[in-house]
């Protein structure tokens, strides 16, 4: 299709590298630069980096939901989806593990990014590793990771990791006469170590199996005489 | 090849003019409409049940379609669809024989399970309970037109003991039915079991699920052994609006698209037109367009339309339904003829099914003697009787 775009690796794992796995870096950012992108894809590297340091081969594809926007707010009240939403959706539908990242709005995720997790189908994301941060003017905002997120991932049933990166604005200078009491870890301090924490989950676990680009995703059957049982 | 159009009696103003039908205008209209669609060529005529407003297809379809029964000729009267859920299947079974009667089994009937959540509580069930209600009354509802002095018991209906349908169905043949749904497997398994018709209305959908439901129908009616994959009854939906010149029919239909309940305030048109079947155009668009289906789907039996919709007033529903009688359906019947192999059968008419059934060929439930599906059940039955025997001695301490 002619509008689909390419999020990274077009077709199943490579034959050569059946070690690799996919991350997906999903970025709720709105602007353009965004410091919610940034983040999540510094965080995406890390996590790959500590994958290539055991010997797999890490693949990372990344959708930015700002550009997905208009189809996004369309799919909510229409079945129908566009070919570029479906290809973002199958790739969150079949990662090994997610990235993922908000701004942080009125103490919660943005709508956006909201609509779109709407949309993933409930099992999609079942067991799989997912490695949250947030970005937002303050470090008072911070919680959000774990008052509005970790929820909406724990409904998903995803294995949400323990650690998370919150980057507030002041994260990414080096905030200098500043008093020693609200120093944190420097940001990247952070991003290693939850990178390396995401790795060290996904790489225990076996690679998701893989779907063709614009393959349907399969029907399951039941058969009828289960479905008929106690009739 | 069939050609119908399909109804869901919605009751929608018109944003043109701002005018609003009252009920009692939409239910005229309607069958006006149903037998202006027999004039015009059409072999089909399916309504809606609906039970909520801003909707009035009827709450018990045959009202309607016993109405239609007596002012037409050779219409095939259906639905789309009936609601297997909510409704008792005893009631069913008696209404739908007794209009299959009236209308000298001019009938068949689309299945559905209604997918809005406050309706199924006012019939005393849980919309989270839709499939395994889909499969027991149905199949209740197939019992009670294969056979007399039944003994049910099941989860969703007090008992019957004894009970034997009245009227039986028309020349002791229960009328033809499809299976209509869209994302849901089970129900594609279903129609596949009983060796009946799948509905596949895509509508509003991308044709990658119409394609895979489909697929995933034919291959299980082979599995149990009715026919061949490409032998299994398919029907599918379409809408369409025409004018001899494309832009105008873009131009006229565009307001009544923006703002339609369904599909308003959403994707543009343009978007919609090519992320799913609907066609605004010229007649020939809607041929290539249709025609285009059946690379989708292989051969299929019947092609629905959706024409009176989003409040487009009835005379210019009407001048639609001649257009396609006109100049789209004569050319599509051409086509699709063309195309079809020999060994492809037509949509099942009542007589057919008589014919049928005189031959001892009416499909077996689950699959006749020989068919995959029942040589699977035989090795499963011969590998659970081996296992319940070496298991024998210790049954006692492992029940689960």
């Amino acid at each position: 299709m002619e509008d689909t775009p390419d999020f990274g690796s077009p077709t199943a794992t490579d034959p050569f590298t059946p070690q690799a796995r996919h991350l997906v870096v999903v970025s709720g950012g709105l602007g353009d630069p965004s410091s919610s992108l940034m983040l999540a894809n510094r965080m995406a590297t890390a996590a790959a980096d500590h994958l290539s340091a055991e010997g797999i081969v890490p693949e990372i594809h990344v959708v930015e939901l700002r550009l997905l926007a208009t189809e996004i707010a369309e799919a909510t009240v229409n079945p129908s989806r566009s070919a570029t939403l479906q290809a973002a959706l199958d790739q969150v539908e079949q990662a090994d593990g997610i990235v993922t990242v908000s701004p942080t709005f009125k103490a919660s995720y943005s709508g956006l990014f909201k609509a779109f997790w709407d949309l993933v189908d409930n099992d999609a994301l079942r067991g799989v590793p997912v490695l949250l941060g947030a970005t937002g003017g303050t470090p008072r905002h911070s919680l959000m990771i774990d008052s509005a997120m970790r929820p909406l991932f724990s409904y998903l049933r995803s294995k949400v990791l323990s650690s998370s990166v919150f980057a507030a604005s002041d994260d990414w200078g080096e905030v200098t006469g500043g008093q020693e009491s609200a120093r944190t870890t420097p940001l990247q301090h952070r991003i290693d170590a939850a990178g390396e924490d995401l790795a060290s989950v996904v790489g225990r676990l076996p690679a998701r199996p893989r779907r063709a680009t614009g393959e349907a995703k399969p029907l399951e059957v039941i058969s009828f005489d289960q479905l008929l049982r106690g009739n | 090849m069939q050609f119908g159009i399909f109804t869901i009696g919605d009751i929608t103003t018109d944003p043109t003019n701002g005018t609003t039908p009252t009920e009692h205008q939409r239910i005229k209209d309607t069958v006006r409409i149903a037998k202006h669609a027999e004039q015009a060529g059409f072999d089909v005529f399916a309504t809606g049940q609906h039970h909520n407003p801003p909707f009035v297809a009827p709450g018990n379809p045959p009202t309607l379609l016993a109405f239609l029964a007596a002012q037409t000729e050779k219409l095939i009267l259906s639905t789309a669809t009936t609601l297997i859920t909510t409704m008792d299947p005893v009631r069913l079974a008696e209404d739908y024989s007794y209009l299959q009667h009236l209308a000298d089994g001019r009938v068949d009937l689309t299945m559905g399970r209604g997918n809005t959540g406050p309706v199924y509580p006012w019939f005393g069930k849980d919309i989270r309970q839709g499939i395994p209600l889909a499969v027991e009354n149905y199949h209740l509802l197939y019992r009670l037109w294969h056979e007399e002095n039944i003994d049910w018991q099941g989860s969703f209906r007090t008992p019957l003991q004894d009970f034997t349908l009245t009227p039986q169905p028309l020349d002791g043949v229960a009328p033809f039915v499809w299976h209509g749904s869209i994302r849901s497997a089970e129900i594609a398994e279903q129609a596949a079991y009983y060796g009946d018709g799948f509905f596949h209305n895509n509508i509003f959908w991308n044709k990658e699920h119409i394609i895979q439901m489909v697929q995933l129908y034919r291959q299980r009616y082979e599995y149990y052994g009715h026919g061949q994959a490409h032998q299994a009854y398919v029907s599918l939906g379409g809408q369409a609006f025409m004018a001899k010149n494309s832009q105008d029919a873009v131009k006229q239909f565009r307001p009544y698209f923006d703002n339609a309940p369904v599909y308003g305030h959403g994707p543009s048109l343009e978007q919609f037109t090519r992320m799913t079947p609907l066609t605004v155009g010229s007649p020939q668009q809607v041929i290539e367009r249709t025609l285009e289906f059946r690379d989708w789907v292989g051969d299929y039996q019947r092609q629905m339309f959706l024409m009176d919709h989003a409040g487009l007033p009835t005379d210019v529903v009407l001048e639609q339904l001649d257009l396609l009688g006109e100049e789209v359906l004569p050319v599509l019947r051409k086509e699709f003829a063309a195309l079809k192999p020999a060994d492809v059968p037509e949509a099942p008419s009542h007589e057919f099914l008589v014919e049928r059934a005189r031959r001892g060929e009416a499909p077996v439930p689950g699959g006749k003697e020989g068919s995959q599906a029942w040589q699977d059940a035989q090795e499963r039955a011969a590998q659970a009787a081996a296992s319940s025997a070496d298991a024998a001695p210790s049954t006692s301490t492992k029940e689960n």
